[in-house]
């Protein structure tokens, strides 16, 4: 299993994420810098978070057109699964291979906390691991983390079941009180028409050891994982 | 040549920053400043020509502006 993790210029969390690839799942992880022009032979590509051209313009604004996007996108469009993380997700909603924005949390604040999500789609392969209603802790850490998109937008999500997580209580009920930023529908995540696009405001790499506080984020990558053996047989 | 764009959140889109300084207008006497949005200016001074309409309006529209949330107008400062 070999995963490609880009690297922009002001990219912090790819680290974290090859790391865990490595040490937690035993995969092959590789940085790929943000000027090559080819992701080909790997069988995911993650985006991850940070602050990727210190979020000039708008988050991700710049970064959509760093040459590896333009392979990325071309992978993206051959069926390979595209994880973005966090700054990773308004990359790739910048770059148009989501729909809607990520914009300033209706708080204001930066949010650095754990929180919790219910899975509502386990057909993808990013989420196949898991039962619909499953409820992961994971951490957030985000200033512009509020889900925007307008209404024909968000109802194709919904009648498309391209929402993959939304933001909950530890009970697994979606309210107003556990939408930490002010996401339409509580959106968390969601995937792109083909399912093989998911972004996420929420890090699992994050959440894939005990002694990080929890274990929930590891269904993301051995869903992954699961998915690209099957693949392969 | 000078070009100004200006970008500011649609009105359609939630503009918390624009509520917190609409706020603080409150505290300085002004009693009901009504809707505030905070967008960005930027400015162009350009020692060559201006592309074509249709190639200043897709920079604006593509990078400069987020289409999903954001409108812009272009002003022509100096010629």
């Amino acid at each position: 299993m070999r995963f490609a993790v880009l690297r922009f210029p002001g990219s912090n969390c790819d680290q974290d994420c090859l790391r865990t690839l490595r040490d937690n799942f035993g995969a092959h992880a590789e940085p790929v810098w943000h000027k090559e022009t080819s992701v080909a032979g790997f069988d995911a590509i993650i985006a991850p978070g940070g602050f990727s051209y210190g979020d000039y313009l708008r988050c991700g604004a710049i970064a959509r057109y760093s040459p590896v996007m333009r392979a990325v996108r071309e992978e993206a469009e051959r069926g390979t699964p595209v994880l973005g993380i966090c700054n990773g997700f308004q990359i790739l909603c910048e770059a148009g291979l989501l729909p809607g924005a990520l914009v300033r949390n209706r708080g204001l604040h930066f949010i650095c906390r754990q929180i919790h999500l219910r899975l509502e789609n386990n057909s993808s392969p990013f989420t196949r691991a898991g039962l619909i209603g499953q409820v992961l802790r994971v951490p957030v850490a985000h200033g512009e983390g509020c889900y925007y998109a307008d209404n024909d937008t968000l109802q194709r999500l919904e009648d498309k079941d391209r929402i993959a997580f939304r933001y909950c209580d530890a009970d697994g009920n979606v309210s107003p009180e556990s939408n930490p930023n002010g996401s339409l529908h509580n959106i968390a995540g969601i995937l792109n028409e083909k399912g093989n696009v998911l972004g996420m405001m929420p890090h699992p790499e994050r959440a894939c050891e005990e002694r990080l506080g929890s274990t929930d984020g590891r269904l993301v990558f051995e869903s992954l994982i699961n998915s690209a053996m099957a693949a392969i047989q | 040549m000078k070009i100004r764009v200006t970008v500011l959140p649609k009105p359609s889109v939630l503009d918390p920053q624009g509520v917190a300084v609409a706020g603080a207008m409150k505290h300085l006497g002004w009693e009901n400043p009504g809707r505030v949005r905070v967008g960005k200016v930027i400015e162009i001074d350009s020692p060559g020509a201006c592309p074509d309409e249709a190639k200043l309006h897709a920079i604006c529209r593509d990078l400069l502006s987020n289409p999903v949330i954001e409108d812009y107008s272009v002003e022509f400062l100096e010629p």
